[in-house]
């Protein structure tokens, strides 16, 4: 099919989703970017922020990621990110437990 | 026989609840090494992506970096040793340490102080028993790494790096660093190596993108200064982790063979105890017999004088 692409996203630890899609939206430094199929080849530093995926069958999903990068190339669209949840996987007590750890190690970086 | 039946039949129990352990432990390693493979292979695609995105960049942009710039006069090495957290594993930490040893052995007669940073106990342990200076440790996790371990070693380590080597003291900069792991080969041959790992060639990565494969002319946004930066130090994490999950595939074969060859030995004890403690039992047994047969022979003899 001519209009879509390629999109994995991919963490530190594990593939997360791969798969064909139509339009990405993600945040980047410079600020939002929105990416159809045959976009030109592009490599930017993502921030932290969510990541926002329509699918091929009309399907629809949302990331949330701690800053990373996004390239674009050859409908091909990659986004590598340290940490990256799908939002219809990540469950409100392990959000509690990063939240609290990251706030625990705030506060000592801190003092 | 200077040791009685009832020892023997101790000592076999002994080693036959010391088999049970060291069972126990070999089976437990083997379960956790494929899973470590398994985690080895899902961090595969992150440091492929990286690696093709770093030497895009670095191939299509003439960007300088700190972390890419070699010192033009090393004089301090930073040595990260990667062992583990756990003994019972045959020669795993030992042979990972000796790494080590010959590492710095070598940057000391290239004039380099070495700076050492350890991960995991039995590295730990084994510094702090010869009281040798360690700029800073990290333990708890070397039997299955997690991401922000490598992270928490990759700042570490960078931080170092990018500090001033003129300064001296506890904060003290250092011009290269290097990584001691084990790498794991099979589930029979794990190789300590050791390499170095800043300033960054990135050419020599452990997954090369193909080379007939043709980069896209990208743009970089904001800059490829700018991309650089936030990508360079992933990178460095990236293969710290790698190494890490190298280290603990290897860590857990290392452990299965160790805790396998002593259940043998402790099969070879129990049979050898067993056979001593039959023959006892045996010797023992013809004794009676001949102690009953001498005393009938006796009050035979004691009898036909009598009569």
């Amino acid at each position: 099919m001519a209009n879509t692409m390629q999109v994995s996203l991919v963490a530190a630890d594990r593939e997360v989703w791969s798969g064909e899609a139509t339009v990405v939206n993600a945040r980047t430094l410079a600020g939002e970017i929105g990416i159809m199929a045959n976009h030109q080849p592009i490599m930017s530093v993502l921030a932290a922020g969510q990541v926002d995926v329509r699918t091929v069958d009309d399907g629809h999903w949302v990331a949330a990621v701690d800053g990373g990068f996004i390239s674009v190339a050859n409908n091909q669209v990659r986004l590598l990110c340290e940490y990256a949840e799908l939002s219809h996987e990540s469950s409100y007590e392990e959000a509690k437990r990063l939240l609290d750890d990251r706030k625990a190690r705030d506060e000592t970086t801190d003092n | 026989m200077a040791v009685s039946l009832r020892e023997y039949r101790a000592r076999i129990k002994s080693v036959e609840s010391t088999k049970k352990i060291t069972r126990a432990m070999e089976l437990i390693a083997a379960s956790r090494i494929i899973k470590a493979q398994q985690r080895a292979q899902q961090a595969a695609p992150y440091a492929r992506e990286l690696t093709r995105a770093v030497s895009a960049l670095v191939t299509y942009s003439n960007v300088k970096h700190p972390l890419t710039t070699e010192p033009e006069n090393p004089r301090r090495a930073a040595v990260l040793i990667v062992t583990s957290d756990r003994g019972l594993a045959g020669a795993y930490s030992s042979s990972v340490l000796k790494e080590a040893e010959r590492l710095a052995e070598r940057l000391r007669s290239e004039g380099k102080e070495v700076v050492t940073f350890i991960s995991g106990r039995k590295g730990e342990a084994y510094y702090r028993f010869r009281n040798r200076p360690v700029r800073e440790t990290w333990t708890g996790f070397s039997d299955q790494p997690r991401y922000e371990n490598a992270r928490a070693i990759g700042e570490a380590l960078i931080g170092a790096f990018i500090a001033d080597s003129d300064d001296t003291g506890d904060a003290a900069g250092v011009d290269e660093v290097h990584l001691v792991y084990t790498q794991f080969r099979s589930m029979l041959v794990q190789e300590p190596r050791s390499v170095r790992m800043l300033p960054l060639e990135v050419v020599e990565g452990e997954e090369k993108p193909d080379a007939d494969e043709v980069l896209p002319l990208y743009e970089f946004e904001p800059s490829p200064q700018s991309v650089l930066d936030e990508l360079l130090p992933k990178y460095v994490q990236s293969r710290i982790f790698f190494a890490l999950l190298q280290a603990s595939a290897s860590e857990l074969a290392a452990r299965q063979k160790a805790m396998k060859s002593a259940t043998d030995n402790a099969e070879e004890l129990i049979k050898k105890y067993t056979q001593i403690a039959n023959q006892a039992r045996q010797a023992g047994i013809t004794q009676e017999i001949s102690e009953i047969v001498g005393g009938v022979n006796a009050l035979a003899d004691a009898n036909a004088a009598a009569e």
